[in-house]
């Protein structure tokens, strides 16, 4: 018992070490001091709980529960929630509960694709804008200004008229519509990172634009990346589920939590809980993103960096 | 110096509430202050810019202040409660900090800051308020204060700026002023023009001032007596005049460590800290 | 000033710097030459505005200039420099906690000039670099945030070298430093510039500063050196031009010395 406190005790000073003996366990530090900041908010660990709940239910949940959620036993339509069916039943007697579970695949699977396309997009927009600055710079701005104008619901109806309703759609639609906030974020950080010294220092050592911007305009720009991603995230996740909700998104039998509010609406009054069950674990995952986006904030705050007051 | 000290602080603590436990800036320093010029003179770290803030009251609420005694005449500042110390910051005692871009208002006019100063301890019309503060920016001779005072603070330079500030610190009538870092960000010629302007004020109105800065040079040539810190404590006390014969290892080390105008040295002495000046000052 | 140096390694004539058009065009520096012989230490001393670190980062290749030479060890430079140009001349900045990238090790901050400029034996060059400028390996694997101003102006100073240039431009690199650090840190620059050669070009406000410094100082004012003198005439104050001694005067080490 004591062997594992030790064990634990000693990571701990390896990894708060202030002489680390080398790269991965700098960076390994730095990751640990920024967990221990956050830890210490309880609102933030409440979003962690939630975002890891997310996550370990879309990964684990479906080989937990046999149950398919195709299923439909039409006798046992519209049920309660009760010890056979957690959440109840819907219209088409399939377990409500074990429909949230396979949901949570779907959610997941719309965040990662959005982030992943929205990202790098917006940073590589962003920073080429402000870092060259001129005629590139307004050209860019004005792209990015084209696509800030087009409403996502618009657009999404425009394209699943387009290309047929579906989850894959519902990416496109919000990535599209998703990534100029980011271009504007990366550029504003471009703008005062490309005036720093470390940078002039890296020009007068014969660094190419391209090495500048990727070693030392993208980490500055990163953090306030992240936490307008984090809080984002809640929006594309309602966003989706509005989209689903009309219909654009997963067609039915899939799951898609969005869709199943909207199939739930003709019973909302008598057989509540098939609209509110699946809208309560939306607004969670909503909720859980929020919280963890501004404890990251409060954590990556330059004056709690350590930066001289 | 009159009888009763204008000002006295003694023994006084302050800390803050770090992440892992409380960090200590300033461990129990003790001075007065009459109607004279003091300098307080440390390096970063020194705690000096927080014994300004802690004598205003003006620390962030994760700091301990506590002392056995904190004192501006009759009035126990340690004490008082929030709405006496709103009246005496500007009233008794005002502060001009160091960067004049940060410190004054950039969406309103420099006159009307200065009127706005004026106006909050004294019930005055608009206009006896903006007759005040030209005279107040005459005082602190600035050139066409009518002009001046449409001005914003991004239209001015750094030592009008600081000029302004002092107008607006001024203006109250105060019996002590605490200054800190007041000509760190000017030029050298500007500094020196707006040292004589202090001294001048704060000596035609029998005010008290406390002069914070690292510069030794500084708070030298300036000052009446000299308050050196090191790590939150009084290493030594002495007359302006007198540093040179200073007593302590620190100030002595400090002072060696200059580079002299005057004086080729291949070598710049340096400065060896000793671990025991962190438990307190060299019996002089 | 006129003098011809056979060695000069930094050879600015009639230079001319100035930023927008038209009728906003401000001209910050106007026709300055000098020249700066190979090893020695020349100070460049004025007040805000005056051009002085508008000069020099033109020197360094980060300014454009709009007319006259810049030449460096006998050829003339650009503002668009190869890479054998840039290793020739480095610079440390005025700000301890602006010069060095908050998210890079110390290592990684030495490591990136020797990456770029196509160096080897990294490891050994890194642990050479930090024990030149009295750092010891412990420092190497830290962020910027761990270390002191005075320690990153020592890396900073470390990362200028580390590419071996033959000149060294300094711009007010103590002004931000305690007294006590200051005088480390001056000491350091003139025991490397000694060991390695270095030609220094070193802009301050500071006199006495630029005085232990240097061995011969300029002196601007809006964007024109008005005198030019060397460093035993200046601790004499023996200068010939008006701003040359109001500038003296002002400098309240002065001051104190002749109340003392």
């Amino acid at each position: 018992m004591t062997a594992a406190v030790e064990d634990r005790q000693s990571l701990r000073q390896w990894l708060l070490t202030d002489a680390p003996l080398g790269r991965t366990q700098a960076r390994l530090g730095r990751f640990y001091s920024n967990w221990l900041a956050l830890r210490r908010n309880p609102l933030a660990m409440a979003g962690v709980a939630i975002v890891v709940g997310l996550l370990l239910l879309a990964a684990i949940g479906p080989s937990l529960f046999s149950a398919s959620p195709y299923a439909q036993i039409l006798t046992d339509r519209l049920e309660a929630p009760s010890g056979e069916h957690w959440f109840g039943t819907d219209q088409l007697g399939r377990d409500i509960f074990i429909r949230v579970v396979y949901g949570s695949r779907i959610t997941l699977m719309l965040i990662a694709l959005v982030s992943v396309i929205v990202v790098p997009v917006g940073l590589l927009v962003g920073t080429v804008a402000g870092y060259f600055g001129g005629l590139l710079d307004i050209l860019l701005m004005r792209v990015t200004d084209l696509f800030l104008a087009l409403p996502r619901l618009v657009l999404a109806l425009a394209i699943a008229s387009a290309l047929g309703p579906s989850i894959q759609n519902v990416i496109i639609a919000i990535a599209i519509t998703s990534w100029p906030p980011y271009a504007r974020l990366a550029r504003a950080e471009t703008l005062t990172t490309r005036k720093s010294d470390y940078v002039m220092a890296a020009k007068m050592q014969g660094a190419s634009h391209a090495h500048i911007i990727w070693n030392h305009i993208v980490p500055l720009c990163l953090p306030s990346i992240i936490v307008r991603l984090t809080l984002d995230m809640a929006g594309i996740v309602l966003i989706a589920a509005g989209l689903g909700f009309l219909g654009m998104g997963a067609q039915p039998p899939s799951p898609e939590w969005g869709a199943m509010v909207s199939t739930g609406r003709d019973y909302i009054l008598d057989q509540f809980w098939v609209a509110t069950l699946p809208g309560a674990a939306i607004f969670v995952v909503s909720l859980g993103f929020n919280l963890l986006g501004d404890g990251l904030r409060d954590v990556f705050d330059p004056k709690a960096a350590g930066h001289k007051a | 110096m009159s009888e009763t000290p204008l000002l006295q602080v003694e023994d006084l603590r302050v800390s803050y509430q770090g992440r892992v436990g409380p960090v200590p800036a300033v461990r129990g320093i003790s001075f007065t202050l009459g109607r004279e010029r003091l300098g307080i003179v440390g390096e970063s770290g020194s705690g000096k810019s927080t014994i300004g803030r802690a004598i205003l009251g003006l620390l962030p609420n994760n700091a301990t202040v506590t002392a056995r005694q904190l004192r501006l005449h009759d009035v126990d500042l340690l004490h008082a409660s929030k709405r006496a110390l709103r009246d005496i910051r500007g009233r008794r005692i005002s502060m001009v900090l160091q960067d004049p871009k940060f410190s004054l208002n950039p969406v309103m006019t420099v006159g009307r800051q200065i009127a706005e100063s004026y106006r909050v301890h004294r019930s005055a019309s608009a206009t006896e308020a903006r007759r005040k503060t030209l005279e107040m920016l005459d005082a602190v001779r600035i050139d066409n204060p009518e002009r001046v005072y449409d001005l914003y603070p991004h239209e001015v330079s750094g030592g009008m700026g600081q000029r302004v500030m002092i107008a607006m610190m001024l203006i109250p009538e105060p019996e002590l002023l605490i200054a800190d870092e007041p000509t760190s960000a000017l030029d050298v010629t500007v500094q020196a023009q707006l040292l004589v302007l202090i001294n001048e004020l704060i000596a035609r109105r029998g005010m008290g001032l406390i002069l914070i800065s690292h510069n030794l040079n500084l708070v030298a040539s300036f000052c009446d007596r000299v308050v050196v810190m090191y790590a939150g404590r009084v290493m030594e006390t002495c007359k302006a005049a007198e540093l040179d014969r200073a007593q302590h290892p620190y100030t002595k080390g400090l002072l060696a460590c200059r580079p002299l105008i005057d004086r080729a040295q291949p070598e710049l002495p340096q400065l060896a800290r000793d671990p025991s000046w962190l438990d307190g000052p060299v019996a002089a | 000033m006129g003098r011809w140096r056979p060695d000069a390694v930094i050879e600015i004539a009639d230079v001319t710097i100035s930023f927008g058009s038209g009728a906003h065009r401000i001209d910050a520096v106007r026709g300055v030459s000098f020249k700066v012989a190979q090893g020695e230490a020349f100070g460049l001393v004025g007040e805000s505005g005056c051009g002085k670190s508008t000069l020099l980062r033109a020197i360094a290749g980060l300014q454009d200039t709009a007319g006259g030479t810049i030449a460096l060890a006998g050829h003339s430079v650009g503002a668009r420099r190869t890479r054998a140009e840039r290793r020739l001349v480095q610079m440390v900045f005025q700000d301890p906690y602006g010069s060095l990238n908050p998210t890079h090790t110390v290592d990684r901050i030495l490591a990136e000039p020797l990456a770029i400029q196509g160096l080897d034996n990294v490891d050994q060059r890194i642990e050479q670099a930090l024990g030149e400028v009295g750092m010891g390996s412990q420092h190497r694997f830290r962020y910027p945030h761990q270390i002191s101003g005075g320690q990153r102006q020592r890396i900073a100073i470390a990362r200028a070298l580390i590419m071996e240039p033959k000149i060294l431009l300094l711009d007010e690199p103590t002004s931000a430093l305690d007294l006590s650090v200051q005088a480390e840190i001056l000491n350091l620059l003139k025991r490397v510039g000694r060991n390695r050669g270095l030609t220094m070009l070193m802009v301050s406000h500071d006199l006495p500063v630029i005085a232990h410094m240097c061995s011969r100082i300029a002196v601007m004012k809006r964007g024109e050196i008005v005198e030019t003198l060397p460093v035993d005439r200046l601790r004499r104050g023996e200068a010939d031009h008006a701003y040359t001694r109001e500038l003296l005067a002002s400098s309240l080490e002065t001051t104190m010395a002749q109340a003392n």
